[in-house]
């Protein structure tokens, strides 16, 4: 099996799986309880605390545990547009947030408040200028860092630049981005920055919300003084460590792993460049995560293309899922104007650190092998 | 067939198809299961992008996470619309009863899966459908009926395309539904005890004319207009014609000294015929065009037993091929309620020789066209007959049991039937839902 496929979810790491371990066999206290081995918890959380907090270069008590991206956007979004109504009901976000971003929106325009959508170049950009016509009222404005389907890295320091000048709070998304590019919410400039564990070898349902100090904030979830108020509800132990051992690994392997992975999809993107040659790569002009590829092969729908490729034992992924499971054009795609001929046909390839030369080879080849079967399958077109 | 095959197998989430590919997994094969998404009911609020199908999908999911092997939803809404959903609306724009299950298998899953099949690199495409395939030495494989004659599912599978039945197997074709259910049990795949629809997959309701009406274009064949009687007296006046079918008795409303039958639609008159029962009889039929499954067709004047819905028993009739490719089926006894639109199949024995959708009932006093002349133009039938055609042609027989549509579905209650899912195994009530219950 070839697994493409690191922005969807990553393997664990070992260090963590042992960490984890660790805590759940010898951890049962609540971090929270007065006792000793209530306290023997609570310094295993607090120093995942500090590791989350080095991989992003926020201090550690601007670090509020979460169950993950989903939960962090959410609380992120909301939690602060609560903090900063009396200023305004009016927030915006990019047009290519990731889902959980447009739920949030979805919540906050539930109960009254405007969402504006910042629009995106043909090239996956937000272009930072778009904030220039936000109307009055608008508190805070959410750009991701990198986008998860196409890669592509946002022009966030210059939209917060251009956000604080107008008074605005900033929301990053950085769940793509952490752990694969650096990630400094200082240099970014963010006032809320949301990561998630299992992006970069940690567990699922742990992530994280930076709330940088002084940034207004009300909790979503609450009923309890947890994560200093900023979130309630018994910490989950075990998940936390294990963000924050992948946390650590992921700020000490980043550098060279990203240099090894970007010169492992050059050759990669020049290889499917090789097999199909009238393939289309999206957000290729601008600066992408160095793991992701995505690409339309004209006339071979993205499903097919998926089946044919897991058949082969090679998982990619293809645009985005509904609720059914069915593959659906990529909104993200849509926002870029991408036609929509292409982006039924699009594929995301996305590597990790199990992803060598050979491996992109071999789904090179096969690739061109499923683009050739699928074309002649369905007459072409797509069927 | 021995294990080791590589088989994609289309699941719909109902108890047949999660069979079939359960025991195509149990026998050793590499299995990949396949739900079509053909359609979305709209939307509800606390799940904007949920989809109607999601509990069938879920259940093909299951099926396919109990035996272990990988199952894929496939967005099939554009082909489903285009070679389904709109010859439907035509059909009763035209005032035809379509039969849609019959182009869904020959587009969908016949069509679109048999593609993906070869990109998978697979041998063979399964579904849940009650018919047989018998190997013959030196053609094509023949589709055959079902062994259970009760479940027989080969009238649905007619416009199969000759050259999918290599490919093709039903694992169910020798099955009983009891059978089918007992493997279900044992092989733990619950719960198989729900009702199954008797409605299209798309209309779960049942309530055609409501349906039509909400899609595009769907005003056509909802304008009042007259009921007319053979001879082209006006009667009253009729709802708009597709709420009509031929056959159909209740809900036509006229008072007469016998019960009042819908003869025919004349979509091009907005009319509705009716007459007495006696006159739904016809002498034969004309199909459209018609792509055997037999090799080499059927000869001309040879025998067979042709079927004009799903639930009909079937009447032995000869075979004339006609211009154009089309068939002309002359019946031994004359049968009742012949529906344009409805497939007509033929049947040798237990092989499906082909079918076809029915173009027109034979009109009683047509002469009998000499197979050769035939071929050459239809050169009998005359220009005035079709005018009055299309109604006078019905003229000619009764259903014994003449009813509404939904009388006809409710009717079909009695029948098991296949699950009604949507990418899955047909359900037998489609094929009446609009025919009489005869």
């Amino acid at each position: 099996m070839i697994y493409f496929d690191h922005n969807a979810s990553t393997p664990v790491l070992p260090e963590v799986v042992e960490a984890m371990r660790d805590c759940l066999a010898g951890l049962p206290a609540n971090p929270s309880s007065a006792h000793r081995e209530g306290q023997r918890a609570r310094a295993a959380v607090e120093r995942a605390r500090a590791q989350v907090a080095a991989l992003v270069h926020a201090r550690p008590d601007e670090v509020v545990f979460t169950s993950g991206g989903t939960e962090g956007d959410h609380a992120g979004l909301i939690g602060a547009a609560w903090a900063l109504e009396p200023r305004g009901r009016r927030v915006a976000i990019s047009a290519i947030e990731h889902h959980a971003v447009h739920g949030a929106a979805e919540v906050l325009a539930r109960s009254g408040f405007e969402v504006a959508h910042l629009p995106v170049g043909t090239d996956g950009w937000v272009p930072p200028d778009a904030l220039d016509a936000l109307p009055a009222g608008t508190t805070l404005v959410a750009v991701m860092l990198a986008n998860n389907e196409t890669g592509v890295l946002q022009p966030l320091a210059e939209i917060a630049r251009r956000a604080h000048a107008r008074g605005l709070r900033v929301l990053c998304d950085a769940v793509q981005a952490a752990g694969k590019v650096p990630v400094d919410v200082e240099l970014l400039g963010a006032d809320y920055l949301v990561i998630s564990g299992h992006k970069f070898g940690g567990p699922k349902g742990a992530g994280a919300l930076v709330v940088r100090r002084g940034a207004p904030f009300e909790a979503l979830f609450r009923g309890s003084a947890h994560e200093g108020g900023r979130r309630g509800g018994t910490e989950n132990v075990a998940g936390i460590v294990g963000l924050g051992v992948a946390a650590e690994q992921a700020g000490r392997d980043q550098p060279a792993e990203a240099r090894r992975l970007l010169r492992l999809r050059e050759r990669f993107e020049g290889l499917l460049h090789a097999a199909v040659p009238d393939l289309v790569v999206h957000g290729a002009r601008a600066p992408r995560l160095p793991n992701t590829v995505n690409a339309s092969f004209p006339g071979a729908r993205s499903d097919h293309l998926l089946m044919a490729l897991d058949a082969r034992g090679i998982e990619v992924s293809a645009g985005a899922a509904c609720a059914s499971g069915a593959v659906e054009p990529s909104p993200v795609l849509r926002a870029m104007q991408v036609p929509r001929e292409l982006a039924v046909a699009a594929l995301r390839f996305s590597l990790g650190r199990a992803s060598s030369e050979a491996e992109v080879a071999e789904v090179a080849a096969a690739v061109g092998a499923a683009v050739r079967a699928v074309r002649a399958a369905t007459g072409g077109a797509g069927a | 067939m021995s294990g080791g095959l590589r088989v994609l197998v289309a699941m719909s989430g109902g108890v047949d198809s999660g069979v079939a590919a359960a025991l195509l997994a149990e026998q050793g094969h590499d299995v990949t299961g396949v739900t079509l998404r053909l359609w979305c009911h709209g939307h509800v609020p606390a799940a904007p992008r949920a989809c109607c199908t999601l509990e069938a999908i879920e259940q093909a999911r299951a099926v396919a996470r109990r035996m272990g092997f990988p199952h894929f939803v496939v967005e099939a809404e554009e082909v489903f619309r285009a070679r389904v959903l709109q010859p439907f609306l035509d059909d009763y724009a035209a005032g035809r009863t379509p039969y849609p299950c019959a182009l869904c298998n020959q587009h969908l899953k016949f069509g679109d899966l048999l593609a993906r099949m070869r990109t998978l690199g697979a041998d063979r495409l399964a579904t849940g459908h009650y018919a047989r395939i018998e190997p013959r030495a030196g053609g094509a494989p023949a589709l055959l009926r079902a062994l259970d004659a009760a479940k027989d599912q080969s009238y649905a599978l007619a416009l199969t395309p000759r050259a999918a039945l290599p490919h093709l197997v039903f694992p169910l074709g020798a099955l009983t539904k009891a059978e089918v259910r007992a493997h279900g049990r044992r092989l733990g795949l619950e719960p198989w005890d729900r009702p199954e629809s008797q409605d299209l997959c798309f209309v779960p309701d049942g309530d055609y004319a409501g349906f039509i009406a909400k899609q595009p274009g769907g005003t056509r064949g909802t304008t009042p207009g007259p009921f007319v009687d053979r001879d082209g007296r006006r009667l009253g006046t009729h709802r708009g014609i597709i709420h009509y079918t031929v056959g159909q008795r209740r809900g036509v409303g006229l008072t007469a000294a016998e019960p009042l039958y819908v003869l025919a639609v004349d979509a091009a008159r907005n009319a509705v015929v009716v007459g007495p029962r006696a006159a739904l009889e016809a002498p034969g039929l004309v199909t459209a065009r018609i792509d055997w499954l037999a090799d080499p067709p059927p000869a001309a004047g040879a025998g067979a037993v042709v079927k004009i819905r799903y639930n009909h028993a079937g009447a032995p009739a000869t075979l004339h091929p006609r211009a154009g490719g089309a068939c002309e089926a002359r019946f031994a006894a004359p049968q009742a309620a012949v529906t344009p639109g409805q497939l007509a199949v033929f049947y040798d024995g237990e092989r499906v020789l082909g079918g076809a959708a029915i173009e027109r009932a034979l009109l009683s006093d047509e002469a009998a066209v000499p197979d050769e002349a035939a071929t050459r133009g239809d050169a009998v039938r005359r220009d005035d007959t079709a005018a009055r055609g299309a109604a006078a042609t019905r003229d000619e027989a009764a259903g014994p049991d003449a009813a509404t549509r939904d009388e006809a579905a409710a009717r079909d209650d009695r029948a098991t039937r296949g699950a009604a899912a949507p990418a899955g195994d047909h359900a037998p009530g489609h094929a009446s839902a609009g025919a009489p219950a005869a």
